[in-house]
Order: C-alpha cells, then structure tokens, then sequence
C-alpha cells in the first residue's frame, strides 16, 4: 500500500539547516496498522505529510495506494484520508455541514455525501449529533468526528496523527476500538503517529521506531520488545544487603540497576528465571522483602535503541 | 465501503473545469452557513458606509460649489467614492477569516482533498462578492432615498467596478493571510497598504482639488482610475474613456489577485 525509498525532508532557516527526515525506507502492507512512534520532533509527522501529498520530499520517492507521490498527488489525494493532529473542523459549523462539505470536496454527490454522514455518524458513536455545532462537542466526540472526516470517501488508506492526543483514557479506548473497526470491518490500511507507548502498543501491527528523522528499529510489538530486552525483574531488599547481591546477580543477569529499595535486573525469562535468583539470594543471607516481574515495554526498547526514555524525552 | 469507493469513483466524471466549479460552489455555500451563524460583521461593515453617506456626505455642498469639482452634485460624487470605498475595505480583512481557519487545520484538512485549489478559493471569493453586492446595493439605494439620481447603467457598472475589486482584494487579503499565518502581522501590512491606496485614490475629495505633484502621483493609483469610472458612471458618461480604464484596471487588479492567491493555495506551507 505505500512503499518509500529514500524519502527525505530538509526545513531551510535564517539560522540553520534542518533534516526533519533522512532517507527513510518502509514498506506498509494492505490491511496493516502501521505506527510511527517517536518523540515530538522525530519526523514522524513530517514523513506523514510528505506521504498525504502536503509536503514536497527534498529527496526520495513513494508511491501510495498505487500512485506515484510525485507524479500524481491528485491520485494519491483521491485514495486516502488523512486526519491532522489538529482535527480541521470549524467550531461554528455543525457536524454534519462539515462531513458533507468534506464528502463533496471528494467528488461525492450532495445526496450520497448526506447518506455517508449518517452512516459514520451511527459508526462511530456520533449518532444523534449531525446538527450539533462542534463547538458543543466533547474531546472525544470531536476527535471521533475527525477521524469521520478522513473516512468519508471510503478510502484504502488512513493516515492518523497523534490520534488520541489530548483525550482522557476512556475517550482514548473508545478511539482505539473504532480505529480497529474500520480495519477489520473497511479493511483499510493505517499509518498512524503518535509518542505514547501504549497507543502503538495497543493499536498497531507494526511500529517503525523513528528518532532524529530515521527509522531505528522495526517490527511488531512484540517482536520488538523480544529483540531488544529481556524481562525486568525487580527485588525488593534490605539497604545493607543490596551490594553483595549486585555482586550475586550480576554473574547471572544481563543488567543490574539500582533502584529505590532495591535491585532491577534483565534476564531472559523473567518467570522462570525470578524464582530461583530468590533462592540464591535467601541462600546467600539477602531476605527479598518482595519481587515484581515486568515485560520490557517499548520505553525500554527505546531506552536500548537511543540512549534515553522516550518519556524523558524533552520534546515528547 | 468498497461500493462507496467505486461510487466516489464514478463521481470523478468531470472535466476539470466542472470539478473547479463544483468545489467553488461546495465551498460558497459551506462559507454561506458560516457567515449567516455570525453575521454581526455584516452589519459593522455595512454602518460604517452608511454614517459616512449620513454625516460626511452634507458637508460636500457648500465644497461642491467652491469650484474644481467634477461635474455633478455632491452624491453624484460623493457615492461612487463610497461605493469604491466599500470594495476596497468589505474585502481588505476577509484575510484574517482564513488565519482562524488554518489555526483550525480547516485549510489543510480540504487542500489534502483532490479538491481543486482556485475551487477552493473561489468559493471564499464568491462568498466575499456576494455580500457586497447586497452591501453595495443597500448603500445604493439609501443614497437615493438622500437624494442621489443615478442613471440604471451607471449604477450598475459601478456595482461590476465594486465587484472586481472585492474579488482582487479579497483574493489577496486571502494570498496574504495564508503567507503570514498571524493576524499581528496582517494588520499592520493592511493598513500600511490601504491608507495611501485610499488617499491617493480620490475617493473621499476628488484629486482634481489636489497640488499637481499630488494630482500625478494619484495617476500611478489605479484605484484613482476605478474611483474616477464610477464618477463618469454615476453621471452617465458612459462613452467617458475613464469608464475603459476603470474597467480595465478593475479586471487586471481581479487577475493578479485570483492569480497570487491560487499560488499560495498551491504552495506546500499554505
């Protein structure tokens, strides 16, 4: 559904000489929730523009949905929806002037237009709220209308950025399940942005890792968490014996870091591995006073990949 | 949403030109429904030329007589000014419209339809044409119910002069929003831009009371020539060659406007 080669963006200032994106390849398979995850600043939402027709590459060429980026922008307009982080709505039209003006812009009829916004409207829990001026609408409803909005003309392909940004947690669920839907149901293909670990967690099939305008990493959550670390054991021990079990675990662990009242270490299998290094440690005189086993998130695959915590990050 | 698709296909019949029209006139009417949700500008546009016709225009009588005035009485004078006066200022400041409606994301959420782009701005343009010429038609006719004689033709082509130069204006106030992106910006250039234009286009006092040096540089004015083919107009001079170059210069200002502004439209930071 779109496959880039080498696809770069440089911003020209007074001052300097930005390159937003650099030379960047992927591939996004029909019917895949692809997500570019990132900190603010990364080029995830510059690649994305690039791809949606409204910024020119420096270098490099795409084709989307079948058309070439270059050569036929107006093809690519015709098979995608694209929904900003900033939505694009008028807080003084109604909800549905908006969803028939935009189905009109796509060459739909007046009649089909009105018709389509009544069928996205009951799609995504928008039902009673055609006549409602967006002004009224709640962060949630207004951002499901966004997304409505890059749906209107039944495109192939959807293009989301910073999906749920701004949304309360369960407004944030309610915005995910729909996105699923409309790939299971329309059997559309999305590329989504977004910095939030548990939104590319959550919602995509794959997730291109992207910092400082190339892409690090790639591959399935979990693929991804699997590849870079293991799981994260942490005990919980007395202040006196936390140097000599250092020593202890560090024979047996990749990592060990100190944390508040206790250890952190990274093993292979963290449930069957737990237990035993417990044992040792009881055996060694070191009384755990508890033990947590966790995943590695994609935070952690971040942290492995560029030296620091996407939540940490300045930008993010 | 596969037959929705194809339907969406099928729609795609047209000619190019249909299609400009097609999202000009999407565009007007979802302009239209904007504009009747807040039409309390309307209103501030249309009183401002109402006081001047109320409570400039009598003092014009006795200047009038005074000598080196054009030809006709006071309102034959003094309304085509007006009426100039309302295109160039009805449309001057629909560009700070278009700043909120890029902050909203509703400029790029349209431009990343196939929607042609002249299509899009046309459809601000008519809109912006359209409530002038109700404007300038409502100043018309208060203007007769003051006194004013003007002859149909006359009326008329000056209402086509007033027409032209909204779309030129508009089209550029338009250009120049979507260029500085800040209404701090677009304030001062406006005016740095329309107080000489309007000084220097006899719309308030005929040039032909200014020194001559001031007299020449009004001739650089276009706006001078489109003030002075209302005048000729209004009188019902119409084979007066000022009428020509009003006209003339009125549809190369609209022109160059509609030009400019379609550029910026297209441009990839618009």
């Amino acid at each position: 559904m779109i496959q880039a080669r080498g696809l770069s963006r440089t911003f020209k200032t007074k001052d300097a000489t930005v390159e937003a994106v650099r030379a960047i390849d992927f591939d996004v398979a029909p019917g895949e929730i692809v997500g570019l995850l990132g900190p603010n600043g990364a080029g995830k939402t510059t690649t994305q523009r690039m791809l949606a027709t409204l910024l020119l590459p420096t270098a490099g060429t795409a084709t989307v949905a079948g058309c070439d980026l270059l050569a036929d922008p107006v093809g690519v307009r015709r098979q995608l929806g694209y929904v900003s982080q900033s939505g694009g709505t008028n807080p003084m039209a109604k909800v549905d002037e908006e969803l028939c003006t935009q189905g009109e812009l796509y060459g739909l009829s007046r009649a089909v237009a009105r018709d389509r916004a009544r069928a996205l409207r009951d799609q995504l829990d928008l039902h009673e709220l055609g006549g409602r001026l967006i002004k009224t609408l709640s962060g949630g409803q207004k951002r499901r209308l966004d997304v409505a909005l890059g749906l209107v003309h039944g495109p192939k392909l959807l293009f989301l950025d910073e999906p749920s940004t701004g949304l309360d947690p369960q407004a944030r669920a309610n915005l995910w399940a729909h996105i699923k839907t409309v790939r299971d149901r329309d059997r559309a293909t999305i590329l989504l942005t977004t910095h939030y670990l548990d939104e590319a967690d959550a919602l995509c099939d794959r997730i291109l890792i992207i910092d400082h305008g190339k892409i690090v990493a790639e591959g399935s959550p979990a693929e991804l968490k699997r590849k870079i670390s293991g799981d994260l054991v942490t005990f919980e021990l007395p202040d006196d014996g936390i140097s000599r079990a250092t020593e202890l675990l560090a024979a047996r662990a990749k990592d060990v870091t100190p944390v508040d009242g206790g250890l952190r270490v990274t093993v292979e299998n963290g449930e069957a591995q737990a237990l035993p290094l417990m044992r040792e440690l009881d055996a060694a005189g070191i009384k755990v006073a508890a033990l947590a086993i966790r995943h590695p998130s994609l935070d952690d695959v971040f942290l492995t990949l560029t030296g620091r915590s996407l939540r940490d990050s300045p930008e993010a | 949403m596969n037959d929705d698709h194809l339907l969406y296909l099928a729609n795609l019949s047209y000619s190019e030109d249909d299609a400009m029209l097609r999202d000009a006139m999407t565009t007007f009417r979802y302009q239209m429904r904007l504009l009747f949700r807040e039409p309390a500008w309307i209103v501030v546009v249309l009183v401002q030329p109402l006081l001047y016709l109320a409570l400039f225009a009598p003092l014009l009588d006795k200047l009038v007589k005074g000598g080196n005035f054009p030809p006709g009485d006071p309102w034959q004078i003094f309304v085509p000014g007006l009426l100039i006066q309302l295109g160039m200022f009805g449309s001057l400041f629909v560009g700070f419209g278009i700043i909120s409606d890029w902050r909203y994301g509703v400029i790029e959420r349209m431009r990343v339809t196939p929607a042609s782009r002249l299509g899009l701005l046309l459809g601000r343009v008519i809109r912006d044409s359209l409530v002038l010429l109700v404007q300038a038609v409502l100043l018309t006719l208060v203007a007769v119910a003051f006194g004013l004689r003007v002859p149909l033709v006359g009326a008329l082509l000056t209402v086509g002069l007033v027409l032209l130069l909204g779309v030129a204006l508009a089209s550029l106030s338009y250009a120049a929003g979507l260029w500085l992106k800040s209404e701090d910006a677009l304030g001062p250039l406006l005016n740095m831009i329309s107080l000489p234009v309007l000084l220097l286009s006899g719309i308030l006092l005929p040039m032909t009371l200014a020194p001559r040096w001031l007299y020449r540089l009004s001739q650089a004015n276009p706006f001078s020539h489109i003030v002075d083919a209302a005048r000729a107009s209004f009188l019902g001079d119409l084979g007066n060659v000022e009428i020509l170059i009003g006209l003339v210069c009125a549809a190369a200002l609209a022109a160059v406007g509609l030009a400019v502004a379609t550029r910026v439209f297209q441009r990839e930071s618009a």
